[in-house]
């Protein structure tokens, strides 16, 4: 570095001025008041002084391509960064490696952001790299999020819209490359998940600047095929991994307003995992990958036929026991018939007549045993009137000859009638001669 | 009533529940149950064929 004064000799009154020039070059030291000589670490220590106190230079982004990329032992990387006609020195701390970004290599056009210094032992400057990108990448990071506020501020991505996917489709419409991987890999999943389904590929590039209008002109063709009366009940849209700029075909504003005005439902399955492209906002279901978009579409086979054996299974079961419970009542029935039927019917009566046979006989017995000693009774008292044993007595039972009947008064006698006289012994023929009913005999009251 | 081998996966699916669930509420008198039934193991039997002899099938979209 040169400092170059320019200064006009001043006369002074200090000094016979011609002929003293060591005077002058005090004054004009001690005009600019600088140290006289610098020693070569304190030049560099100036120099990293202006550097440091820099405000442009603290945060810087430049462009330009990388060369002599080398990673040391240390951890920390060491590269140039150089255009057409310039170059400087870059530097990555290790501590900052895992978040630069992606390490670049020769010949990478980058843009790398970071802090101007120096290394003042050697008198160098470099750039001290903190982040790392690809040329132009930037630059799609900020298109990818415009377009993607753009389509949402008009409602493109809104959830109330989003159909549901066929739980059993009959057909399964694909948009992407017929020679890619991801088709291999959607057909693999769906003929060992679901073969039933049919497949209408409608390919298309899904890579670089021709992409787009195929991708969109796919999805149109698929709805139009619908549309004419094809099964058809879904459109998958998928393509496999890559970077940002691969999968850029599905960040276009045109394949968003293709998906999002298909009749049919989108699931879309593009790139990897975490890979978020416009086109999966756009769509009805988005899908992680290729694969995960057909197991998505689709129930499992085995699924289903666990299903299929479990309804049967049951149908039998209820069949079983329908008629189980129909058996049941129709014994029931027979029991209450047999119950109700005429022989059952006859036989309850015959039941209730021997009962009251046999009620009959207790009874009937009974009132004989009764009438029996009545009979007893009566026997006995008879026997006590027995009028004979009056006549055992001495007493004799006077009688009409003519009638048998028995003479109690003597009133009741003619003169000159033929009276009978019982005795015990036996009987006398008698004639009334004379009566008298006037006589009295004395009774004994009891 | 379709023939069986007119429906599809899904129809033959669904009408196979709905039966199951019919004869299981018990409600149907005997000869109608047995229909059902008939009617179910045929679908149930077409359901697993479909599924046993499936084949992917893969066609182009003509330009």
């Amino acid at each position: 570095m040169h400092i170059l004064i320019e200064a006009e000799i001043v006369y002074s009154p200090h000094s016979q001025a011609n002929g003293q020039p060591e005077r002058v070059n005090e004054l004009v030291d001690e005009l600019f008041a600088l140290p006289q000589t610098f020693t070569v670490t304190s030049l560099n220590e100036y120099i990293a002084d202006v550097f440091d106190m820099d405000e442009t230079l603290a945060d810087v982004w430049v462009e330009g391509e990388v060369s002599n990329f080398r990673k040391y032992e240390s951890g920390h990387c060491y590269f140039t960064l150089k255009d057409e006609d310039a170059q400087i020195k870059g530097v990555i701390w290790r501590s900052a490696s895992a978040r630069v970004g992606e390490l670049p290599d020769d010949g990478d056009k980058v843009r790398v952001h970071g802090r101007v210094s120096t290394y003042p032992q050697r008198g160098e400057y470099q750039i001290i790299v903190d982040r790392v990108r690809p040329l132009g990448v930037g630059d799609l990071y900020q298109r990818f999020e415009e377009l993607k506020q753009k389509l949402s501020d008009e409602g493109l991505f809104d959830v109330e819209r989003k159909r549901e996917l066929p739980a059993y489709p009959r057909a399964i419409g694909i948009v992407t490359s017929a020679d890619a991987a991801a088709f291999q890999d959607v057909q693999n999943v769906l003929r060992r998940r679901y073969p039933i389904v049919e497949i209408v590929l409608a390919p298309c590039l899904v890579q670089g600047d021709l992409a787009p209008p195929m991708i969109v002109d796919s999805i149109e063709r698929l709805n139009g095929y619908a549309l004419a009366g094809k099964t058809l009940d879904v459109i998958l849209v998928c393509r496999g991994g890559g970077s940002i700029e691969d999968l850029w075909a599905f960040n276009d504003e045109r394949v968003a307003r293709a998906i999002y005005a298909s009749r049919l439902p989108v699931i879309s399955g593009v790139g990897h995992e975490t890979d978020f492209t416009i086109a999966d906002f756009a769509a009805d279901v988005r899908a992680p990958t290729p694969s995960a978009a057909a197991e998505l579409l689709t129930p499992d086979i085995a699924d289903l036929l666990a299903d299929v054996k479990q309804l049967k299974d049951a149908l039998a079961l209820t069949m079983t026991r329908q008629i189980s419970a129909t058996r049941e009542r129709l014994d029931g029935q027979t029991r209450t018939l047999s119950r109700l039927s005429p022989q059952s019917q006859l036989d309850r009566l015959r039941l209730r007549l021997d009962e009251w046979n046999e009620r009959l006989v207790i009874q009937q017995k009974g009132r004989i045993a009764i009438l029996r000693e009545r009979m007893a009774g009566r026997i006995t008292a008879l026997n006590a009137a027995n009028p004979t044993a009056i006549l055992d007595r001495g007493y004799a039972l006077v009688l009409h000859s003519d009638t048998g009947e028995r003479v109690t008064r003597a009133a009741g006698t003619k003169p000159g009638e033929a009276i009978t006289l019982r005795l015990a012994d036996g009987e006398i023929a008698a004639r009334v001669e004379d009566k008298d009913t006037h006589a009295r005999y004395p009774r004994t009251l009891f | 009533m379709l023939d069986t081998q007119e429906l599809s996966f899904e129809q033959a699916y669904a009408e196979l529940d709905n039966i199951v669930r019919q004869l299981d509420d018990g409600l149907l008198p005997l000869d109608q149950s047995v229909t059902l039934f008939e009617r179910g193991r045929q679908l149930a039997a077409y359901c697993q064929s479909l599924l046993d002899s499936a084949e992917l099938r893969v066609q182009q979209l003509s330009e």
